[in-house]
């Protein structure tokens, strides 16, 4: 399910919904998450998951094509916690 | 950030009384947990993924006690970020 299916579920589940206001209802969903990810914060919402910003080490590597020894800087990247709820949902489906 | 975030910024951009708000974030969260219990993945541009994986059986040994044990197939939630959600979390 992409985000525009997903703006026209929210219309059908709420019969007084506009597609535009499902619309900016579920891009603001999504940006208020990155933008506390953004930011450095912690995401929690219950029943779902969490995200969390993890850090990276800087590392070398090789490009696996030409063989050649590359230095990778440390980085940050959004971890995702699978909920309880969910996880048992997803699982036992 | 929580719920209470995300229903606070929709009364105010979008003009929901509170109780709407709460109730149309609950509902964008259900619809997304029952896509994913259904086996079908969510995606979202400039977000990132929710798929659900299968896991096979595969041995374990409890750390505790070094026993060995086999771990049940199983089915997970991965999340793989977007190219822009990363790089905005690393101000590029």
């Amino acid at each position: 399910m992409t985000k525009s299916e997903l703006i026209d579920k929210l219309v059908e589940a709420n019969g007084l919904l506009s597609r535009k206001e499902s619309e900016a209802i579920i891009s603001i969903v999504f940006d208020s998450m990155s933008d506390a990810l953004k930011s450095g914060e912690k995401v929690e919402i219950r029943g779902f998951g969490s995200f969390t910003i993890r850090a990276r080490d800087a590392r070398e590597a090789r490009n696996p094509k030409s063989g050649e020894l590359v230095k990778i800087p440390s980085k940050k990247t959004p971890f995702f916690k699978t909920g309880k709820e969910l996880r048992e949902r997803v699982n036992c489906a | 950030m929580t719920k209470a975030d995300i229903v606070e910024r929709i009364y105010e951009k979008v003009g929901f009384s509170k109780k709407e708000s709460a109730e149309l974030v609950e509902t964008v969260f259900d619809l997304i947990k029952s896509t994913l219990e259904e086996g079908d993945k969510i995606k979202i541009a400039g977000f990132g993924n929710f798929v659900v994986k299968e896991k096979a059986d595969r041995r374990g040994r409890n750390p505790q006690t070094g026993e060995e044990i086999t771990i049940s197939a199983r089915k997970i939630l991965t999340f793989k970020p977007s190219q822009v959600l990363k790089a905005a979390i690393n101000n590029q």
